[in-house]
């Protein structure tokens, strides 16, 4: 346990320091130090309206996160469960995937116009994909012997996907869930900065606009920090459920 | 006289032609009568349909024609009430532990809590897993994984267990002590028994009657009858009845499997018993 707080010490050690020397060589153009960067975050988290701001942020994120997952996960296992429909669907989705999103975001705001509910649908749709086809290979590669015993045990056919599907396929459904949680975010995150007149994105676009580096790197950083904390839950969830197996 | 528990008569499958492969005939005319507490043991060449004759029995594949039998009730596409499988794949659940792995079957049927209990720890017990209860599966070995689905069988009180290779993954010395496991739940249950199996030692040392099975479409060509006790363990090996039965089998299953690989042997011979 000391060993490992000690390594992630060094390593945001070497962070900062690479960080600094990056600043030294680049001026305050490009970026702003560590230490400035560090009070303007600090100033922004006891500043009121930073905190309407991620709020803001973080109720699209919620709302898109709430819709990829439950959306993928429908997608994902009814796709896994009916060969055909998954065959037809998973080159779609496989293009899909590999589409830059942004070329779409126009059409999400023809459709949805300003606002939150072009965040929430332009965060979904980067997140809605990896789930489903995560979800649906884990549903198709199920072992066959799970299935056989469920039968042999005259486990009903809703039951079986409750009691045997799903709990089998958890472990990659989850791995698709921490794609999904990350891509949200940047979907989301996107969505403010292109056309938003609130949130984290905005702030970050706003200051651009401004020139206010200090301000640009404080945001990211915080953002990088709260990222980096979550996916380190979720990937500890994750190696935990991928061990049982 | 045999009082017959499970009957195929002139059952045969065939897996119907796709658009990238031609029809498939794996099984049949396969007729073979089991009787009540019977331990019968099929061998066979790779492929010849040894876990179709498996799966069409259980009622979890139709047979293309021909019927199945099972308490003088007929099997018709349906697993029936009294039949408990173990394959050879290791099929425990790795997101139960081993308790709540045994009790699967039980509370999907709905049964009292009271009696699921009882019935879990005498499983657990008489698979000697008391110790792995709170264990998941992959906190285990090969073999205690397997006993995991031999006890999640046994609480369901089968009438009629089948084993689809259930040690094909073991070494020898783990296979010959999980046979003597699978011979004392055979005496105690009572419940009659269809082992498949690709070892010759492991047919002869187990059953009452083993099937030697034809190239595909397999057909049951030979049966070959032991004669031990029924309270017989491993240590049969050592016995020279035993090795005059393994080399019988191995004689008829030789011809068979030089067919199976495509070259030529003598014509079959006809079923007969010894």
């Amino acid at each position: 346990m000391i060993r490992r707080a000690l390594e992630v010490f060094l390593f945001l050690a070497a962070l900062t320091a690479l960080w600094q020397l990056l600043y030294l060589v680049s001026g305050d153009v490009a970026l702003s130090s560590p230490r400035d960067t560090a009070i303007a975050a600090m100033e922004l988290l006891i500043a009121e309206s930073f905190w309407r701001h991620v709020r803001e942020t973080f109720s699209a994120f919620g709302y898109a996160l709430f819709i990829a997952a439950g959306g993928g996960l429908a997608l994902g296992l009814g796709l896994g469960l009916h060969r055909l429909s998954g065959a037809v669907a998973e080159p779609i989705l496989v293009s899909l995937y590999s589409l830059p999103k942004i070329t779409l975001y126009p059409l999400i705001l023809l459709v949805f116009g300003l606002g939150m509910s072009a965040k929430v649908a332009f965060g979904a749709l980067h997140g809605i994909v990896p789930v489903t086809l995560f979800c649906m290979n884990a549903v198709r590669t199920v072992n066959p012997a799970y299935l056989k015993t469920g039968r042999i045990m005259r486990v009903s056919r809703g039951a079986m996907v409750f009691t045997i599907v799903l709990p089998a396929a958890l472990p990659e459904v989850f791995s698709g869930l921490r794609v999904c949680f990350s891509l949200t975010l940047l979907g989301v995150l996107i969505g403010e900065m292109f056309a938003s007149q609130r949130g984290l994105g905005f702030l970050i676009m706003n200051a651009v606009g401004l020139h206010d580096v200090r301000t640009v790197m404080a945001i990211t950083l915080l953002l990088a920090a709260f990222a980096v904390c979550a996916n380190s839950v979720l990937l500890m969830a994750d190696l935990r459920l991928h061990r049982r197996v | 006289m045999m009082r017959i528990h499970a009957e195929l008569q002139g059952v045969t499958r065939v897996y119907p032609a796709t658009p990238t492969h031609s029809a498939v005939h794996a099984l049949g005319p396969v007729d073979l009568a089991l009787g009540r507490g019977e331990f019968f043991s099929v061998v066979g060449p790779s492929g010849c349909g040894k876990s179709t004759l498996l799966e069409v029995l259980a009622g979890l594949a139709q047979p293309t024609a021909g019927s199945i039998t099972f308490e003088s009730a007929t099997i018709q596409g349906a697993v029936p009430d009294g039949v408990g499988v173990v394959f050879q794949d290791d099929a425990s659940f790795p997101w139960l532990n081993v308790r709540e792995n045994v009790a699967f079957g039980l509370k999907r049927a709905r049964l009292p809590a009271a009696e699921v209990r009882e019935r879990v720890e005498y499983a657990l017990s008489f698979m000697g897993l008391d110790d792995f209860a709170l264990a998941y599966p992959a906190q285990l070995s090969g073999g205690m994984r397997q006993r995991v689905c031999i006890a999640r069988t046994l609480v369901t009180q089968p009438r009629l267990i089948l084993l689809d290779e259930p040690f094909g993954a073991l070494d020898q010395q783990t296979r010959l002590l999980m046979g003597d496991e699978l011979l004392r739940v055979w005496r105690e249950t009572g419940a009659t028994v269809l082992l498949i199996t690709h070892a010759l030692d492991e047919a002869a040392m187990l059953s009452d009657r083993v099937g030697v099975m034809s190239a595909r479409p397999g057909r049951i060509i030979e049966v070959v009858k032991t004669g031990w006790s029924r309270d017989r363990d491993s240590r049969l090996a050592s016995d020279a009845q035993f090795g005059n039965i393994t080399s019988r089998l191995w004689r008829v299953l030789r011809e068979e499997s030089l067919k199976g690989l495509g070259r030529t042997g003598t014509p079959p011979r006809k079923q007969e018993t010894i």
